[in-house]
């Protein structure tokens, strides 16, 4: 039974979220830190560098770390803040186990019976149903180390196909398309090649908000006179004043790439020799986008014909370019589409390989990056190697020192996981770092699956929405507690370097798996002494794939600020622009154009459901909002939903600013102010999903999946709203 | 911001324009005055420059809490804050500066929008020109913090001019496809 044991009130009376306002010992300007730690941000891929201050074991502040290049010291509110989050008043302190007789809901439990049952839990499941009727889900904002560990611990001790990761909600369109395309799932350049971008075009991202630092990149890049393309529904903070804005409906942002490809050919604003020598499948994607003029996509996108024209002339005009992206275009059931559109403009200007040129994902997660590279996901085994691969399985069998038979095969990405539970297949699960009940599409479908399960543990260092349906929660560590590494949007692998010990009997996320690994009877493939030899075996077993660490060490890391992959040697410098010379990662060196035709989202609106539905992130708020949610001046600076609309629409629902309006959905519905702003298309609405329960903008979106990536359509959903 | 030295009270101010039209938003640092109206209509006498002109925080045993700094000041920099009972402003985070740092505001902050450094260093890094003269009705105040103006052909900066340059007057392109609810 994974039900919850309390009401949702008493849960949070019980477990927060509370607000953490003061460091731990209140404010001292005289106060005397025992050290102060060079480490990074744990809120977005971008990885800022960060000291964080120590004293007596807590952390109690931080200072900018002007040093580190990526940032020089710059740090949006969630880093500012991010100190709050340790000696936080819900901080689990021991494990426990759900009981319902208790008035906490849960009792206090030693490690020994926490992980005893868990153990007990596994094998019962696993001999009863099937092994792969265990799964585990985790999350990318865990380490390098713990993302290459759980890979192998659900392999190997587990013995499940079933893992996936929380990038199957964020990254993995971006990550199929670049591999499609290009080969490998990296962005192709180092940030310091914004500054050297003649036009810098942001399709589906909010950078202001959430990728704040990134922001001064493309100021330094307009300094020099670059020219600023933005393609969104909303005029977000840096579409204000940029010279371009595209305001595409949600759900077509293919059209619009498929109608500048149209107008670049027609134009001739072609890089013949760039196409010639380094690319295939030019004719294929020419062939889709024949039919895409301008004046059709303006009928599907609602962005004005003469904009495309100008967009295609910016661009294509332009001697060096950058064309970024993110949730915005890669959150669709065609997802993978949006991005392989997106790099077709790229190949047809030759913009690839070159300072200041590429096509590049933003990442979105703390280690979103290198979370996604060394068998965490369902299809993958280190160094984004593939786990139907014979050659690939026999590799990675020879590092982990077991037979390839051993390594189970494929599993099924996060959001078949869910169903899988809901349909009564999959009956156990482990999950860390990730908060379905938040972050998943659907969220009264995701109630309804956590509900089924027989057993969930989770590791986890708050009591999250979803592990308030746990049967057993191991207190596991906040980022500033462990060392290790991560990779962040730029593919510079950086070093997390551990501030202090878990407060209480929590422990370390690595020690609890181990732990475990060896309760299950692996101890033989799981005896490290520390992180480092993790680190360690992951580049041995990552070398030779595409994402190969070979020659990374903890020590280089750290020393030389960071060390962009493939490192292929020891002594390798290290890559941080990719596809330099036109050589790209398929086994002939071409990059692949695809034929992009248009279609649909999976849902549209219609007379019952008028409306189109987008959801985001605020920049005071990080991902499901387990940790930010519990820190008072991100809470304050945004404290609940709001439903942005245009005055027009506004107006024909009879609704002011601040008005309760319901908005419903095929799925649900969520009572939540209006915020009537004129910058969303007046036939679209945004709510941001950071919030649980009543307040999830998750009630309303669509499970449906794109069929390459596996990624749900958190950007397109038909409601309807009422004054409330 | 973030300091036992400010007691964790933020001391600028972030402005939200008019969000029903635009993201807009001003962050409203001390300008430092030459010469600070805040100082000069304090009865208490609370209210010093340091030497480098810093305009420093009401000085808690003089302040009486009038409030008069925060109805004169043109910039609407202090704030009287109840708490403390004293008048409480941005000090360029003198235990920053002091110590060759820049203030944190200035540090972290992701567009550089606010920035802190030479002016040398500015015109080698930076495009646009830097004005520190502005004029409020009759009064022209001059201060230790730079603004950047497109040119200063201008000369002082008219505060209470009205108009602003609006970027997308019509973002939607409503008036070229039509009404799109």
């Amino acid at each position: 039974m994974a039900k919850t044991p309390l009401t949702d009130e008493e849960l949070i009376s019980r477990y927060g979220p509370h607000l953490n306002e003061t460091p731990p010992g209140g404010w001292d300007a005289g106060l005397e830190v025992d050290r102060v730690v060079n480490t990074h941000c744990c809120f977005c891929g971008q990885q800022c560098g960060i000291k964080l201050k120590v004293h007596k074991n807590a952390v109690v502040g931080f200072e900018p770390w002007y040093e580190f290049p990526f940032n020089e010291g710059k740090l949006c509110p969630k880093g500012v803040k991010r100190y709050l989050q340790g000696s936080h008043p819900d901080r689990l302190l021991h494990p426990m186990e759900r009981d319902p007789s208790s008035p906490d809901g849960f009792r206090q439990i030693t490690w020994d019976q926490a992980l005893d049952r868990v153990v007990a839990e596994i094998r019962r499941i696993q001999a009863t149903y099937g092994d792969d009727a265990f799964a585990m889900l985790s999350g990318v904002s865990l380490t390098n180390e713990k993302s290459y560990l759980i890979g192998k611990f659900a392999r190997l001790a587990l013995h499940t196909a079933n893992l996936d990761y929380n990038g199957r909600y964020c990254m993995v369109s971006a990550g199929a398309g670049g591999k499609k395309a290009l080969g490998v799932d990296r962005a192709p350049n180092p940030w310091s090649d914004i500054p050297l971008a003649d036009v810098v075009w942001i399709a589906g991202s909010n950078v202001a908000e959430t990728f704040p630092i990134t922001t001064s990149y493309i100021w330094r890049a307009r300094d020099r006179g670059a020219k600023l393309i933005i393609q969104d529904p909303r005029v977000v903070p840096l579409a204000r004043t940029a010279d371009l804005f595209l305001p595409v409906r949600p759900g077509t942002d293919s059209a619009l790439f498929g109608a500048v490809l149209n107008v670049l050919i027609r134009r001739d604003w072609l890089d013949h020799e760039f196409i010639d020598a380094h690319t295939v499948g030019f004719d294929e994607a020419a062939g889709a986008a024949a039919e895409m003029t301008p004046q059709w996509a303006a009928g599907i996108t609602g962005v004005p014909a003469a904009r495309i024209e100008q967009a295609a002339e910016l661009w294509g005009t332009a001697a060096t370019g950058m064309l970024f992206h993110a949730r915005g275009i890669e959150q669709h059931t065609k997802g993978v589409d949006n991005v392989l559109a997106a790099i077709n403009l790229g190949l047809a200007t030759g913009k690839f390989g070159k300072p200041g040129c590429g096509v590049s994902t933003i990442t979105g997660q703390g280690n979103g990056q290198g979370g996604r590279e060394h068998g965490h996901k369902c299809d993958q085994l280190p160094g984004n190697r593939d786990i139907t691969n014979p050659e690939h399985r026999a590799h990675v069998a020879q590092v982990w020192g077991c037979d390839a038979s051993e390594i189970p095969g494929k599993g099924i990405p996060a959001q078949e996981i869910l169903e899988a539970i809901h349909s009564g297949q999959i009956k156990g699960l482990l999950s860390i770092c990730f908060n379905p009940m938040v972050s998943a599409p659907d969220s009264n479908f995701t109630r309804e699956a956590l509900d089924k399960l027989e057993f969930y543990a989770v590791i986890d260092f708050f009591l999250s929405e979803s592990a308030q349906h746990a049967d057993v929660v191991l207190a596991g560590s906040l980022h500033e507690e462990e060392d290790g590494t991560a990779t962040s949007g730029e593919g510079r692998i950086i070093k997390i370097n551990a501030a202090v010990s878990p407060p209480g009997e929590a422990r370390r996320d690595g020690e609890i798996l181990l732990d475990l690994a060896a309760r299950l009877g692996k101890q033989r493939y799981f005896s490290y002494r520390d992180n480092e030899e993790i680190f360690d075996e992951l580049c041995i077993a990552s070398a030779g794939g595409t994402a190969d660490y070979r020659g990374a060490t903890w020590q280089r890391i750290e020393e030389e600020m960071g060390l962009f992959w493939p490192i292929p040697e020891v002594g390798h410098p290290g890559t941080p622009r990719l596809f330099e010379g036109g050589k790209f990662f398929h086994p002939d060196g071409k990059a692949r154009f695809h034929g992009v035709p248009f279609r649909e989202s999976a849902e549209v609106v219609d007379d019952e459901y008028p409306i189109w539905l987008t959801t985001g992130r605020v920049v005071s708020q990080y991902l499901s909002g387990t940790q930010t949610r519990r820190i008072a001046g991100l809470v304050e600076q945004y404290p609940e939903p709001l439903c942005e609309m245009h005055s027009l629409l506004a107006e024909q629902l009879g609704v002011s600013n601040g008005n309760l309006v319901t908005v419903s959905s095929r799925r649900g519905t969520i009572t939540l102010p209006a915020n009537v702003v004129n910058t969303i298309r007046p036939d679209t609405v945004f709510i941001p999903y950071h919030w649980p329960g009543a307040k999830a903008a998750n009630q309303l979106t669509n499970r449906a999946v794109d069929p390459i990536s596996k990624m749900p359509e958190f950007k397109v959903a038909a409601v309807r709203i009422e004054p409330a | 911001m973030e300091c036992g030295t400010h007691r964790g009270q933020s001391l600028i101010h972030l402005e939200v324009i008019d969000r029903a039209t635009t993201t807009q938003t001003a962050p409203m640092v001390c300008m430092h005055c030459e010469d600070p109206t805040c100082a000069q209509v304090c009865p208490a006498d609370a209210i010093k420059q340091t030497e480098e002109g810093i305009v420093q925080s009401a000085s808690k045993p003089r302040c009486i809490g009038c409030s008069n700094c925060v109805l004169a000041c043109p910039f609407g920099v202090p704030k009287y804050m109840a708490e403390f009972d004293q008048m409480m402003k941005c000090d360029m985070c003198t235990d920053r500066t002091s110590e060759g740092n820049a203030p944190m505001c200035a540090s972290v902050c992701p567009s550089e929008a606010l920035w802190y450094g030479t002016i040398d260093q500015f015109n080698a890094t930076r495009s646009g020109s830097l004005l520190r003269d502005f004029m409020f009705g009759r009064q022209q105040v001059r201060t230790k913090v730079y603004t950047v103006v497109d040119d200063l052909g201008a000369g002082a900066l008219d505060m209470l001019a009205s108009g602003q340059r609006n970027w997308l007057d019509d973002p939607f392109g409503i008036e070229e496809i039509g009404v799109l609810a």
